[in-house]
């Protein structure tokens, strides 16, 4: 046990200030992109990646001009990193000006899988260690302990850069713009500002800030591939913790977050996996819109455009899906065990992206975190399946049960917020669940997961396996499409669209939002059961962010607007993703070109483009 | 959508191949080998290693192959997620009918591998996951393991750390399962071989996410005589130069698993730390016959030094085709018996598949590291025979559950 002396207190405020300032930087681009253009850039991590990696070049050809090259070096790259940031604005995200948002999110994802595979090609795989920043390389002595001079200067940085932007926000014409679109962009517009320009000035100073967090980082961290994700989820935690568009609450919380974290570390060092949400999830339960953050006004995070209204499937559409029914059963005579392999995984997807679509298209509600209860089915059929020998009906039964009580759970926390605080709760409720079956090694089997989770005969085989999927998924996709067609449904959609006016003609809001992400969770977790059966072992990747991430794309590249998106969207995901992998060395970055060419060309998803077309069709019959 | 149909992708995605993979030999009586490993995940580790793997295939069917059939690989991305490893190893089996399974860096990709392989009744060699559980508590007739496991790279840093003067150890370890597992062996055979040592910190960051200065300093509040570190890859580069600015390891010795690796001690150039005393691959300084005709034919090929990975991937390949030779067949089950108790030469010496636990006694080097030339090195280092760093067979009875 450690004993705290006042040295190790100072050092490790200290530690945990150098980290603050750190991450603060990254948030606060990210907090003023939000705040202005309402976009979630989830590339935020790979501005600050570029900035890293470009810094890391200009110093190497910049070496010989020494204090000034290497700070040269790093403004350099910030600007560079503000250009990059520039161009996906011009080329990507004013396209999508119009969508809800969250397919700007999706963009931006696909923007994340294109800097990865292009950081890959241009630095190569091996992590790159850059120079000493020149001038700072030595240490203070404090007490009995060195303390880095960079890690000091990095200290003074967040404050003067929260005085510098507080300067150019009160001061300036430009920030007096940027304040003002925060609180009411369409006011401003109206009011003749240059929407395009502000907007691309916006994303030039965010994407610069990330990127000159990256460049800061050359003295004291290897530059790798994996900065990017790792360093974009504590970064929205810390905006959100702070409150929306504060960057006074971003600093504080990046504070709040970094002192902890050096602190927890010393008395609980198996913590650092989940501290940071264990923090935003207690803050969120407590103040729900951050510490410094203020009404509900400014964290809209509308997921379907309004006019989308749901119609029951037309007769033709009905046989349709008949026929898919019919041909998927029928498999097994004609197709070989890989095809229906694959099959049995994407009907799986299907009915976790549709669980998804349940609570985010139908209740409005998007989540971060719905692959916890993906893990949380497939743990629970798991460990009945093999701990407990349960037969297999109890076993796919446990799934939903286990998911839905967790849901039930979660649900309570979460549909108290909304918009992005939501998303981010539910983010943090999964990052818990996810830190709980790595660390819970007696029961879990920790990161080595559960084996030999095989089903039992007759579904052993592919085509039984396939068989036994295509009826429960089928079975879960038409429950989903019945509920929202309920009275139920209809109450969550009036939840989602008027909320007032739901709440004065006798729905109970909270109650139907609570209900709805407990079935959603449920539903997800008999997605959850049968995929630990066909892969038969579980794993906490389960529950990781990239298989939440992984269910919001299926549901926005289906479309969010339609009960069969998910469905197509899965498909095309999924079916796109395995053939890519398979055969390509680059297959992120195609992934991710073909994710901004969807979202561009087809703003509200396939099933968007495919209703239009076939609109276009009916009414040309009519005309003609 | 229908446009994306599994054709025009393939189309595409050969293109793509050919840039970076020399084109594969489709003789149609080719001995298929599937191979299955996180390459976008793991690139440091994993592009040598497919290097070594080609190398060692164009060798082998230079020589004629075996038994007059080639060798042939098919590769898969599992992008470092084991649910995705599966589904290759099963379109492997099922759709492109391979005849033996290989690959895996991660260890729970490797026992997700181990697992299909055990449910299909398929050979799987695992080159790298270090996970003792692969062979130990979740092994199985048909998995065999090349590289030193976790137990036994500990157990010879054991050896060298029961030699120093120091009673008070701190360990740093990632927060998974190598990590915990690594800690655990080496405060269990550490307190046998020296009793009277105490542990009196352990401090487990996050993989790859490090929170370096906090960490260092918790490490130094505990007043160590020496360290045993864990940690690799990005999270060791920062320790390094962190701990080295901060003073964590002057007066203090330092062992360090797997640092001595060229994947782990390049990217810290001049800044190595010196002194540490580090299980590694001295590629520059081994002048075997076996490894320099290795390190001269992959200079050639590669106009680059050979790293871990590349010797890894080179002998998988080479262990597969021995097996093959000597079963005289692809049917798994003669396989398995041919592998057990296999013997080959290695470019680092002669190995030996266990049949008690179908481990390999593939070694590894123990030295200290020094600076040459702007880069780290191993110094004064030795070759340890894994034979010797493996619990007595009545250990591994208990510890092996399958048999």
């Amino acid at each position: 046990m450690t004993v705290l002396t006042p040295d190790i207190i100072l050092i490790q405020a200290l530690n945990g200030l150098a980290s603050a300032s750190s991450l603060f930087l990254v948030a606060s681009g990210l907090s003023i992109i939000f705040g202005v253009t309402r976009v979630v850039n989830f590339a935020h991590g790979s501005f600050y990646m570029l900035g890293a990696y470009l810094g890391w070049s200009l110093t190497r050809h910049l070496a010989s001009f020494g204090a000034f090259g290497f700070w040269g070096s790093v403004l350099g790259a910030a600007l560079i990193v503000g250009g990059i940031g520039i161009l996906v604005e011009m080329l990507v995200l004013r396209r999508l000006r119009r969508a809800p948002e969250l397919y700007p999110l999706l963009a931006t994802f696909g923007v994340v899988l294109i800097v990865q595979d292009a950081a890959l090609a241009i630095w190569g795989p091996e992590d790159l260690l850059g120079p000493r920043a020149p001038g700072l390389t030595g240490f203070v002595s404090i007490f009995a302990s060195r303390f880095p001079v960079y890690e000091l200067f990095l200290i003074a940085v967040g404050p003067l850069l929260l005085g510098g932007l507080w300067l150019l926000f009160r001061r300036t014409r430009f920030g007096l713009l940027v304040r003002a679109a925060t609180q009411d962009r369409e006011m401003v517009a109206a009011l003749g500002v240059d929407e395009r320009r502000l907007f691309s000035n916006v994303f030039f100073l965010g994407a610069a800030l990330a990127g000159l967090g990256g460049a800061l980082q050359l003295p004291r961290e290897a530059v790798n591939l994996n900065m990017d994700v790792s360093v974009v989820v504590e970064a929205f935690v810390v905006v959100v913790v702070g409150g929306l568009g504060s960057l006074v609450g971003a600093y504080v919380a990046a504070v709040l977050i970094g002192i902890i974290q050096a602190f927890g570390i010393l008395f609980l060092p198996k913590v650092t996996l989940v501290l940071v949400f264990l923090v935003m999830g207690i803050v969120l339960a407590v103040r729900p819109f951050g510490l410094f953050g203020r009404s509900a006004a400014s964290e809209g995070l509308r997921t379907v455009a309004q006019e989308s209204v749901l119609r029951p499937l037309s007769t033709s559409s009905r046989i349709l899906f008949a026929l898919c029914v019919l041909l998927i059963g029928a498999m097994p005579l004609f197709a070989g065990g890989y095809a229906m392999g694959i099959v049995a995984e994407l009907l799986i997807l299907a009915v976790f992206a549709a669980s998804l679509h349940f609570l985010m298209g139908l209740g409005g509600m998007a989540s971060f975190g719905h692959a916890a209860f993906f893990g949380i089915g497939a743990y629970g059929a798991a460990l009945a399946l093999t701990a407990l020998q349960w037969p297999i009906a109890a076993c796919l039964l446990a799934a939903p049960l286990g998911a839905g009580l967790a849901g039930i759970f979660a649900g309570w926390l979460c549909v108290r917020l909304s918009g992005v605080y939501l998303a981010m709760l539910s983010l943090a409720v999964a990052q818990i669940a996810w830190a709980t079956s790595f660390q819970w090694v007696e029961v879990t089997g920790g990161d080595n997961g559960i084996l030999g989770v095989w089903p039992p005969p007759p579904f052993a085989s592919r085509s039984g396996f396939l068989l036994l999927t295509l009826v429960l998924t089928a079975a879960a996709l038409a429950s989903l499409r019945i509920a929202a067609f309920s009275p139920f449904g209809y109450a969550l959609r009036a939840a989602r669209d008027a909320p007032r006016r739901a709440e004065a003609s006798g729905i109970h809001v909270r109650a139907t939002q609570w209900a709805a992400f407990a079935i959603a969770a449920a539903f997800a977790g008999v997605a959850g059961g049968l995929y630990a059966l066909a892969k038969g072992s579980v794993f906490p990747t389960y529950l990781a962010i990239s298989k939440s991430v992984d269910a919001l794309i299926m549901v926005l590249l289906g479309g969010i607007g339609s009960l069969t998106g998910p469905i197509i969207g899965a498909f095309a995901f999924g079916g796109l993703e395995a053939e890519l992998m398979a055969s390509a060395p680059f297959w992120r970055a195609i992934l991710g070109v073909v994710i901004l060419a969807l979202v561009i060309v087809a703003p509200s998803g396939i099933t968007g483009v495919l209703g239009r077309q076939i609109g276009k069709r009916q009414k040309s019959a009519a005309s003609a | 959508m229908t446009t994306l149909d599994r054709r025009g992708f393939l189309a595409g995605a050969s293109m793509f191949a050919s840039l970076g993979a020399p084109a594969i030999l489709r003789a149609e009586d080719a001995i298929k080998i599937g191979e299955v490993n996180s390459y976008t995940a793991q690139p440091a580790f994993l592009k040598p290693y497919r290097q070594g793997w080609d190398l060692a295939l164009e060798k082998v069917n230079a020589a004629g192959g075996v038994d007059g059939r080639k060798l042939e690989t098919i590769f898969r991305d599992d992008g470092g997620k084991p649910e995705d490893a599966v589904r290759y190893a099963g379109d492997l089996i099922d759709a492109e009918k391979v005849d033996v399974l290989a690959g895996g860096f991660l260890s729970n990709i490797g026992l997700a591998l181990a697992d299909v392989a055990n449910q299909r009744k398929r050979l799987y060699v695992a080159s790298e996951p270090l996970t003792d559980a692969l062979v130990w508590a979740k092994g199985n007739r048909y998995t065999f393991r090349l590289r030193p496991s976790t137990y036994m790279q500990a157990a010879m840093l054991v050896e060298e750390a029961a030699k120093l003067p120091a009673r008070r150890w701190a360990l740093v370890a990632p927060n998974y399962e190598y990590g915990q597992s690594a800690n655990r062996w080496f405060k269990d055979l550490l307190k046998r071989a020296k009793p009277e040592v105490e542990f009196v910190a352990e401090q487990y960051p996050a993989l790859g996410k490090m929170d370096v200065g906090a960490t260092i300093q918790a490490l130094e509040a505990s007043k160590p005589e020496a360290i045993f570190n864990v940690t690799f890859g990005g999270d060791l580069t920062n320790f390094v130069r962190q701990g080295t600015t901060r003073g964590l390891f002057e007066g203090r010795s330092v062992v360090s698993m797997l640092t001595g690796e060229p994947e782990y001690v390049d990217p810290l150039g001049a800044e190595a730390p010196v002194g540490w005393i580090v299980t590694g691959y001295p590629y520059g300084d081994l002048d075997t016959p076996q490894h320099v005709a290795f390190r001269n034919a992959y200079k050639a090929k590669f106009a680059e030094m050979p790293k871990l990975g590349s010797v890894v991937g080179y002998e998988t390949v080479n262990s597969i085709a021995a097996a093959l030779a000597k079963a005289g067949s692809t049917d798994n089950e003669k396989l398995v018996s041919a592998l057990e108790g296999l013997k080959l030469v290695t470019v680092f010496g002669p190995v030996e598949f266990r049949a008690i636990d179908h481990q390999s006694t593939m070694g590894a080097f123990v030295g200290k590291i020094a600076l040459k030339d702007g880069l780290g090195v191993m110094s004064n280092w030795s070759y340890r025979d894994g034979a010797k760093y493996l619990p007595p067979d009545s250990e591994v009875r208990v510890l092996r559950p399958a048999g």
